[in-house]
Parts: structure tokens; C-alpha cells; sequence
């Protein structure tokens, strides 16, 4: 696994970083933190297991993303870091 | 049918507020290389998560002759879209290769024939073949007409007068009344000219036009004021419409408005107008039947 | 001049007769560009005063510095109408000892009157202020630095304080007439190099909106206003804060025009846009007890029909012939309703101060038509909530809330919602906006309250309608 980046840091969205990592690692920084970080960290790791990801070091910059933003941004970073696509070819 | 880029997650949530009639998700021209598989992602979850409401969803995909186009039919037709609209469509063969990659992926989710397609016509070749593009597919819903790349294609540039696109939308308008799909006009992007944009969307509604594409909540208003019918021709059209009952009554096929017989396109013409003023939200649905 | 009150600002504390202990006050009209309560505190400071309360009509970002004179001791009280950036955010987390006493417009103008707010002594910045204390905020001569219009806030200090000190950065000669404050009522007159930077009046809750959203939801609540009933000839009308709510204006007027339908005035915070209609001839007068920008302002300053009104008159509730009796219409916004209809304008669903009561808690209650307008969401934020973090209007005298999700009339207004329905509004269930916001963002977790109460809520009588407590 190498580090990449997905998202943007524009209202709405999520910004998030993958690296190598021991387990997994949810580093999480957002304005809704105190009501909603519980959930994010958890659409984080629950998208990460989806795609067989156990070991990652995760930073999210959160800017009000809705979960399916999370899921979308949050696969779309460790498809890049692992090189494995959920799509077919 | 208001395009949203799609890689602005900010933007794809709540589009659906300004009241468009379908919202076009678009993975082509607005995303940039580097951002297409986060795009196709972010569009695949949204399309799977967000409520759209009664908002027919639709999403642009790169062209199947790239890297993405392929990838971004599986995404969007797994994530249940109603519509797939495919750039730059050429010729038949183009629609019928579509239609082939989403039946592999519908068959794959046990949805078969689910997807409906609208073919966008950006070149001279397109607006040639437009008949035979419309009517390629019984999925075909729609055939619609991209400016930017047609005047660029035709050696000439866009006017505000849209003289160089009278004989693509007309042909449009034709290709698509001979197959019985519908037909959509292209983009104006000049936000702050409202006027012109006001003279164009009359110009294409008189031209036959079921529709006009628009990038900004703002257009919404005055497309829907161009296209929801005047009071008089509501009040004209449902005396026509009371007529047409009045005659299922008596079981008569003859239709009288005034002492005058009705003629079928006078018919075809109210109900159209009632369907409008009902899309239109100017009266309710209930009332008309 | 044999009687001038002009002292330097050392002098008119030391005459004010100032001690520990004592309240002092000041006003609000230059917003984010205030810089007398900085300039004030810390003379207060460096003369070793400590254990003061201030009274201020309100508080904004600009006023960081109070968290230095806070941990020192200077200021140990606090009442206000908002607080709003770092100074709001560090009282929030417990920085101060007492709660912080928020009071509406309205409410502080009646307590003041009453004799419940003591302020022993006032200081003032005007724009303009003559050598016995005749001060108003608009320029009178040619070497006018500044300008914030209507000093409505400043009235019933400069009228009640004990000791009044009118802060100017421009000495004209007597008789500076007409002024809002009177020279009888003041005590020394300080010239001082600024008293505000007009060009910020116009800064922090109130902007001009593009935002495709703003625009639909000031479509929708101009329509509620159109066909609420209460749109007919000689209307009144007000509108709150936030791009939405000032945007209304602007629909309101083309209906105005197409009806030929005009308002006998427009009361409250006045903007450019009421200016315009009143120039235009749609709004007869404008009752400006603060002015929102500077085309307000300079409009205050010339033309005989746009009045400046003291707080009392505003929206004193103790007063029956306050303003807001007579007013028919009001547009206000909110960070939080919940399904009770209750409002809250001053604390984030973070649980930190960021707002300001302001005439809210007035308007809607005196008004014959409340309509709040806020989205649903704000980001992950929702607005329209099971219940309000912070209880600053209760839901009684709140008639209609518009959202871009739907319109939702008060039960207790029937016939509000017919007429609506009538006009081919489509309504919803407040209920159903709340579930509609869960469903798209989830259920938010309990915030992280602490058990120090940072803040008290007044409601305009007098009685204490919520307490805030400290975010951990």
C-alpha cells in the first residue's frame, strides 16, 4: 500500500488520506465532530472492511460530507493506495 | 434537466430541491482525468443513498472508446439509474454497444431492461444519423443536442441568434417525433443574461422541443415559465378534454366543442397542454381525471 | 466654549466616579467595526479598575480582547444580546465566573427603563457630538470620520445611565441638533481618533445572497408574505438577518408593484434594500433602530421620513406603544426550530454561542406574522431539530417556518395554512421536516455539556426562559 489522497476540502465533502498503517487507524478532524464523529470513524472503518482492508492509517478532514460522500471518498482513497479497482476492467 | 458536476458532493445533495425535472449527474467533461474514479464513486453513492424524490436521474459517462466508459456504466446502472446519457453518440452501432455493456451488468444484478438511454448528438455525423440513433434501441428515451461540440465540429461558433443550430434542432425535433422518444435542447451557459437565455428557451419550445438542458438552479424558473401553458390555454384545453369525455360518454367518436368538430390534432394539442400544466405543478393531477 | 464637557477619556472615567464592582455599558452600531468597548476596557484596565459587568446592547467578533480583561479580572460580568467569534467561543467553554445574561433588543431596552439594568455609567461612540454632549451617528461636518446611522441601542443608556460618556471622533460645534442623545443627559464628551470602521456596519450576520439556495428559500417566503393575507395596502413589514431573509425584500417588491400594494413602514434593522423601496415610494416610513449598512445610514442622515427610534420604542414589550405592536410582518432566520416551533438564534448545534438574540424574541412575539426562514440543513447541520439546543422564541409566537423542503404553518394558525393551501402553497408537517433532516444526515449525539452554566436566557418579561451550559 502507498499513500493517497481522495475528496476535496469544499463544503459538503471529505478529504481523506490513506497510508500504511498497523489495524486500522482513524484520525478524524471535523466541525460536526462532537455529534456526528461517532458515525463518521464508523462508515470509515465499516467502508475500509467492506473492501478487505484491515491495516491502513486513515486521516479525514471533514467538512460536512453526508455518509455516502464518506463511503465514495473513503473508497476512492484506498482504491488508489491499494491499485485494486471495484470495478471490473 | 439541470447538470451537476460530478465530483461536487456539495452540489449532487440537494439538487433535487430546486425542482428540476430530472437532474443529469455528469461524469464527462466537468471531471477531470485524475478525478474519474473518485467521481464515478462519489455519483454510484449518491445515486444508491441519496432521495431524489420523483427526480429522474440521469448521468452523463465518458465515452465507451475511453478508459472510463465502461467502468462508469457498471457504477451507475449497479447503483439503479434511470437513465444513462452517452456523449458524442455518432451512429446506431455507438447506442447498441451501450446497450450491450448495461444488459451485462443488468443481467449480473437480476435488473434487466431497467435503464433507459438518451444519446447526446455533439457532430455533423450525429445529426445525420439522428433518425436512425433514436431508434436504435427500444431503451432509447431521448435524443439530445450538445452545441459546443456541434459549432466546433461544423467550422463555426455559437451566436446568440443560435443561427448555425437551426438545422440540428430542427432535425432533433424530427429524428426524435419519428421514433416517439423525447428530445432536449442543449446548455446556454451566459448566467447572467437571462434575457437571451428567456428568447432562446422560446425559440426551442416553438421548434418542438420537450425540454431545455440548464447548468444553474437559476434557469429553472424561466424554462418552466416558457413551458407551463398560459391560463387561456389551460381553460381551452380542458373544454377540449370535457368534449372528448362527453363523447366517451354518449360513446359517440365524434367530439363537438361548440357546435364545432374537433379535429385529432386539436385533441393530441390539449392533452399535451394539460400534461404540461400538470408537470408544471399549475394544476393537480387528480383534478384533471 | 465656558461649559464644555470635553475631558480626555482618563479624566471622564475618574469624574464618572467610577468603582470595582460597577456596570458599564455601550452600543453596538458599528458591528464588527466597533472599536470603543477595546478602547474603553483597556483604559479601564491600565487604571487598575477590576470586577466590572458590562452591558453591552451586543457583542461580535471584534471583541476578542475582552477574553485578556476577563482572565484578569477586569470584566467579571457580562449581558449582552450576542456573542459571536473567539470571545463567544471561550465563554462557551467556561471562561467567565457568571453566567453571561442575554436579553432581546427589546428586553434590555424595557429592563433598562424598569430600572432591572443599572448601567453606572455609559460610554457612548458617536459620529458626531458637540461640546455639551449633543451626539448622533451620522456625519455633521466635513471632517466626519465615520458614520453607523440610527444609535437606537444607545438611547435608553444615554437616557438612564448614571453617567453618561458620549465617545466621538468628531467634535462640531454646538448645537449638533437634532441628536438622538441629548446634552442634558451627558456628563463628558471624549474625542478619540476612531470610534468605528463604518464600512465594517454591514459585516458578520448580514450578506447579500447569490446563493442558488438563499434565492429559493426568499422566493418561497415571499410567497408565504403574498398570500398570507396580511399583504394589503398599508402593510408593515421586517426583516431579520441572514441572506435568505434579506433576499425576501426584493420578490416582495416586484408583488408590490404588480398589485399596486404599498407599506405604511418598515421597521427594525433597515438595509439598502428597504431604503430603495422607500425612496421608490412603496414603504411610507422606515423606523431604524439600528442601521444595517451604510446606505441605511446615510439615508438616516438626510431624509426626515426614515426615524431614528430608541430600543424601548422599538420593541419594549413592557411598552404598548413600542413599535412592534403595530407591526404586522416579520422574516427572520434561526440556526435551530424544532417541532414545537421554538427558535434558536444564539447557540450553534455545537453548542457554542454564535449568535445574537437581537429583536427576534420581540418581533415574533408583537407581530401579526412571524415567518422564520432557514434550510433544512447547514452541511451536516440540521435546522429544523426534535428540539432546540438553545430556547430563545418560544414556538407560540412563531406562525410559519419555510425551508427548501417544505413550508410548515404553526397548528395554533389554521387559518394561515388555508390561506396558503388556497394560494397553492404545498405544506408540510413540521415533523416531517425534522425526520426528513434525520434521514438525510442521521441522528446527531448528545452534545458534550458540562454542568457550568455560561449563560442565561431572558425572554423580554423578564423571566428566565433557558440556560446554557459549558461545552466540554
Amino acid at each position: 500500500m502507498k499513500e493517497a489522497i481522495a475528496g476535496t476540502l469544499e463544503s459538503g465533502d471529505i478529504m481523506v488520506t490513506i497510508g500504511p498503517g498497523e489495524g486500522l487507524q482513524v484520525e478524524l478532524q471535523s466541525s460536526v465532530a462532537a455529534q456526528f464523529g461517532r458515525q463518521i470513524k464508523a462508515v470509515i472503518t465499516e467502508t475500509l472492511e467492506g473492501l478487505g482492508v484491515t491495516d491502513a492509517h486513515v486521516q479525514a478532514v471533514d467538512k460536512g460530507a453526508l455518509d455516502c460522500t464518506i463511503r465514495a471518498r473513503v473508497t476512492a482513497a484506498a482504491v488508489r493506495a491499494t491499485g485494486k479497482d471495484v470495478w471490473k476492467d | 434537466m439541470m447538470f451537476v458536476p460530478g465530483n461536487n458532493p456539495g452540489m449532487m445533495a440537494d439538487a433535487h430541491i430546486y425542482g428540476p425535472d430530472s437532474i443529469m449527474l455528469d461524469l464527462e467533461d466537468s471531471v477531470t482525468m485524475a478525478e474519474k474514479d473518485a467521481a464515478r464513486l462519489l455519483v454510484h453513492n449518491a445515486l444508491k443513498s441519496i432521495d431524489y424524490g420523483n427526480t429522474e436521474m440521469v448521468v452523463r459517462i465518458n465515452p465507451l472508446n475511453t478508459p472510463y466508459g465502461k467502468k462508469d456504466v457498471e457504477a451507475v446502472v449497479k447503483a439503479g439509474v434511470d437513465v444513462i446519457r452517452m456523449p458524442k453518440t455518432e451512429t446506431a452501432d455507438e447506442v447498441r454497444e451501450l446497450e450491450a455493456e448495461i444488459l451485462k451488468v443488468e443481467t449480473e444484478i437480476g435488473r434487466v431492461g431497467e435503464t433507459r438511454i438518451m444519446a447526446a448528438i455533439e457532430s455533423a455525423l450525429g445529426i445525420v444519423n439522428a433518425y436512425a440513433i433514436a431508434t436504435a434501441s427500444p431503451r432509447m428515451m431521448g435524443i439530445a443536442l450538445g452545441a459546443e461540440d456541434y459549432s466546433a465540429n461544423l467550422k463555426t461558433n455559437r451566436t446568440p441568434g443560435g443561427a448555425e443550430l437551426l438545422l440540428a434542432r430542427e432535425q432533433i425535433v424530427v429524428a426524435a417525433r419519428a421514433a416517439g422518444i423525447a428530445c432536449f435542447d442543449t446548455v446556454y451557459s451566459n448566467l447572467d443574461d437571462m434575457e437571451t437565455f428567456r428568447k432562446e428557451v422560446e425559440l426551442i419550445k416553438t421548434l418542438g422541443f420537450d425540454g431545455k438542458s440548464i447548468i444553474n438552479p437559476r434557469q429553472i424558473e424561466v424554462v418552466n415559465s416558457v413551458f407551463t401553458p398560459t391560463e387561456k390555454e389551460i381553460t381551452k384545453a380542458r373544454a377540449v378534454v370535457a368534449a372528448i369525455k362527453e363523447a366517451q360518454a354518449k360513446g359517440s367518436g365524434v367530439i363537438s366543442l361548440n357546435g364545432k368538430m374537433v379535429d385529432r390534432p386539436v385533441v393530441l394539442r390539449a392533452e399535451r397542454t394539460i400534461a404540461l400544466a400538470v408537470a408544471a405543478g399549475v394544476i393537480d393531477k387528480e383534478e384533471v381525471l | 466654549m465656558r461649559n464644555s464637557k470635553v475631558v480626555t477619556l482618563e479624566q471622564a472615567i475618574k469624574r464618572s466616579g467610577l468603582k470595582d464592582g460597577m456596570t458599564i455599558s455601550f452600543h453596538h452600531h458599528f458591528r464588527g467595526g466597533d472599536k470603543v468597548v477595546n478602547l474603553v476596557v483597556d483604559q479601564l484596565a491600565a487604571m487598575g479598575f477590576k470586577d466590572l459587568k458590562l452591558a453591552a446592547s451586543s457583542l461580535s467578533d471584534v471583541h476578542k480582547p475582552l477574553i485578556e480583561h476577563i482572565k484578569n479580572g477586569v470584566i467579571t460580568g457580562i449581558s449582552t444580546s450576542g456573542l459571536r467569534g473567539e470571545l463567544a467561543d471561550a465563554i462557551s467553554h467556561g471562561l467567565l465566573k457568571e453566567p453571561v445574561v442575554f436579553r432581546s433588543h427589546g428586553g434590555r431596552g424595557s429592563s433598562i427603563a424598569n430600572g432591572e439594568v443599572k448601567i453606572d455609567v455609559a460610554f457612548l461612540g458617536a459620529s458626531a457630538c458637540d461640546e455639551l454632549g449633543n451626539a448622533c451617528g451620522v456625519p455633521r461636518s466635513e471632517n466626519a470620520k465615520s458614520i453607523c446611522g440610527s444609535l437606537g441601542y444607545a438611547l435608553p443608556d444615554a437616557r438612564y445611565a448614571k453617567h453618561v460618556v458620549v465617545v466621538t471622533d468628531d467634535l462640531v460645534p454646538y448645537p449638533n441638533l437634532p441628536a438622538g442623545i441629548r446634552g442634558a443627559d451627558v456628563e463628558s464628551v471624549v474625542v478619540v481618533d476612531s470610534v468605528g470602521d463604518s464600512s465594517k456596519i454591514s459585516a458578520g450576520a448580514i450578506r447579500d445572497s447569490k446563493n442558488p439556495r438563499d434565492i429559493l428559500l426568499a422566493k418561497q417566503a415571499a410567497k408565504v408574505v403574498i398570500n398570507s393575507g396580511y399583504f394589503q395596502d398599508g402593510f408593515s413589514i421586517q426583516t431579520g438577518t441572514g441572506g435568505a431573509s434579506l433576499a425576501v425584500v426584493k420578490y416582495i417588491r416586484e408583488e408590490m408593484l404588480n398589485q399596486g400594494i404599498k407599506a405604511s413602514f418598515a421597521l427594525g434593522g433597515i438595509t439598502a434594500h428597504m431604503v430603495k423601496l422607500h425612496e421608490e415610494g412603496l414603504i411610507g416610513k422606515l423606523i431604524d433602530v439600528q442601521s444595517f449598512d451604510k446606505v441605511a445610514a446615510e439615508s438616516i442622515a438626510k431624509d426626515p421620513s426614515h426615524v431614528e427610534v430608541s430600543a424601548v420604542e422599538y420593541a419594549s414589550g413592557e411598552h404598548l406603544g413600542s413599535a412592534t405592536h403595530a407591526l404586522d410582518i416579520v422574516i427572520l432566520s434561526a440556526l435551530e426550530v424544532d417541532t414545537q416551533f421554538n427558535v434558536n438564534v444564539l447557540v450553534g448545534s455545537d453548542g457554542i454561542i454564535r449568535g445574537a438574540i437581537g429583536g427576534h424574541q420581540d418581533t415574533a412575539a408583537d407581530s401579526a406574522l412571524s415567518i422564520i426562514v432557514c434550510p433544512l440543513l447547514r452541511g451536516r447541520i440540521p435546522c429544523v431539530v426534535p428540539k432546540v439546543t438553545t430556547l430563545i422564541t418560544p414556538g407560540k409566537s412563531v406562525d410559519v417556518v419555510v425551508t427548501e423542503y417544505g413550508i410548515a404553518v404553526n397548528p395554533a394558525r389554521p387559518e394561515i395554512a388555508e390561506k396558503l393551501k388556497a394560494a397553492g402553497l404545498k405544506l408540510v408537517d413540521i415533523k416531517d421536516l425534522a425526520a426528513k433532516a434525520t434521514s438525510i444526515i442521521g441522528t446527531p449525539d448528545p452534545l458534550p455539556f458540562g454542568d457550568k452554566v455560561v449563560g442565561v436566557v431572558m425572554n423580554r418579561d423578564g423571566s428566565v426562559l433557558d440556560k446554557i451550559y459549558n461545552i466540554q
